[in-house]
């Protein structure tokens, strides 16, 4: 299966790991990733805070760039991306402009393994099921927020990264924060925000037990993983939860090689964890 | 919040609206929005006040307001909003007219972190965070009281830590694209 991926700046930064563990997912599941050529940043929050024309500009470039390939689906991993290519799609249609006759389904990422086919490809190669593992599954804004955007029926309790991570044989504990806010880019201009807001959701995860936070949204890792030391000696408590990409744990669950160098890129390590469940050597 | 009289600019929704449209005329003070918002903790105003001083021509409290740069873009409250209002979206158009207007920002790191990214991108198309918290940092004025403070020294062990487990690209990857990005961007001040 071909599919058009667009992969946004920070999976070639610092989400290697997450575009790393994608592919090695996407390999075994013999999806073939064809990049969006000569592709672009999408604006982020920073473009549709004070550039709004920019804001539909930067991803509409992306999309004419996209139209170049056949495919009729169109991976995005990142949220803001997916947001953002989802928003100009809708802005152009709202103010009557010819789009999306050739464009392909903008899917975000979780949303595209979770569909039923794709789950039960999942649970076919499972070769190391995660038994005993007990999540709290974190999605974070934007790849639900808001509805008529992102297309989201369940958007105050997504299920998507749930049913994964039962596909793959893990538990994924009920909590009350799945879409809460991590304070995306406040995290680096106004850290005592991003700290309050992530404490939160580490003291919430604790309480409901469980061992890490399953994410499939970069900004979301790297605020939750990066500075967990810096809150952790903040609210003077030790949390040390990992922070796992849901395509690390199909790749754990899968067997596939590659998937230890993908955690080992973690600030908060997984690895102790993992060995001491048998679920890694 | 910021006292500046009764000099109600009655165009102010209608201009707004203009760009949007954000439907903030629905707002009957509800404060669904205030109550789902994560980040009042960090507001001046609340998000309901916002809407009800953009209504009534209070440009200068809007404009002027911590709220809407600490506004994490979340979108809890226009998700919520029972009468479809698009507060978050609102938030952002009175970001974008307060830079235009030349508004002090009362969050001037929020602020110059929007403009650096944005730089960042005009100059490769694509983001390189090898240089964008760099250049936040001087462009914020917080790489002098982090030299003071002694606080740089986090900064460095964080970049160290990220380059140190791959995290962090070194090189910027220039698109091919570029002129048609410059001409996206609203030209740089």
């Amino acid at each position: 299966m071909n599919v058009t991926y667009y992969p946004g700046c920070s999976l070639e930064g610092t989400a290697r790991d997450y575009a790393d563990s994608i592919h090695g997912v996407c390999a075994a599941l013999d999806i073939r990733l064809q990049e969006v050529p000569d592709w672009n940043c999408c604006g982020a929050t920073a473009a549709h805070c004070i550039d709004h024309a920019a804001s539909i500009g930067l991803p509409a470039r992306n999309l004419k760039q996209a139209a170049q390939l056949p495919n009729s689906d169109m991976l995005v991993p990142c949220p803001m991306c997916f947001n953002r290519l989802r928003t100009a799609v809708w802005e152009q249609k709202e103010k009557g402009a010819q789009t999306d006759a050739e464009l392909p389904q903008i899917w975000d990422l979780a949303n595209f393994f979770a569909a039923e086919g794709m789950i039960r490809k999942l649970s076919a190669q499972v070769r190391k099921p995660l038994k005993g593992l007990n999540v709290v599954c974190y999605y974070g804004c934007m790849a639900s927020r808001p509805p008529h955007i992102t297309g989201a029926t369940d958007y105050e309790n997504p299920q998507s990264l749930d049913r994964i991570v039962a596909a793959l044989g893990g538990t994924s504990v009920a909590w009350p924060y799945k879409t809460d806010c991590c304070g995306a880019s406040l995290m680096i201009s106004r850290p005592d925000m991003g700290y309050k807001l992530v404490g939160k959701l580490y003291d919430m995860a604790k309480r409901v037990g469980a061992q890490a936070i399953v994410v499939s949204c970069q900004m979301c890792q790297a605020n939750l993983d990066m500075y967990q030391d810096k809150i952790e000696a903040e609210m003077s408590r030790l949390f040390r939860l990992p922070i796992i990409y849901f395509t690390e744990l199909i790749g754990l669950a899968f067997g596939l090689p590659g998937t230890k160098g993908w955690l080992s890129r973690h600030f908060t390590d997984p690895l102790p964890l993992l060995r001491k469940g048998g679920l890694l050597d | 919040m910021q006292q500046t009289g009764l000099s109600p600019d009655f165009g102010f929704l209608e201009r707004a609206e203009a760009a949007g449209p954000f439907n903030a005329a629905e707002c009957f003070q509800c404060r669904k929005c205030t109550n789902g918002c994560p980040a009042t903790f960090a507001m001046d105003l609340y998000p309901d006040q916002v809407i009800r001083l953009a209504i009534l021509g209070r440009k200068e409290e809007v404009l002027h307001s911590k709220t809407i740069w600490v506004c994490a873009s979340c979108e809890t409250c226009s998700t919520r909003c029972p009468n479809g209002v698009r507060i978050a979206e609102l938030m952002d158009y009175f970001k974008e007219l307060a830079v235009r207007l030349g508004i002090p920002s009362p969050e001037p790191a929020v602020t110059a972190l929007h403009q650096t990214f944005l730089e960042n991108v005009r100059y490769t198309g694509r983001v390189f965070e090898g240089a964008l918290l760099p250049v936040f940092l001087l462009r914020s004025g917080q790489l002098g009281s982090k030299l003071e403070k002694g606080t740089w020294r986090d900064e460095v062990k964080l970049g160290w830590q990220m380059f140190r487990k791959g995290r962090l690209a070194l090189v910027p990857k220039f698109i091919q694209g570029k002129g048609e990005i410059s001409s996206i961007l609203r030209p740089s001040k």
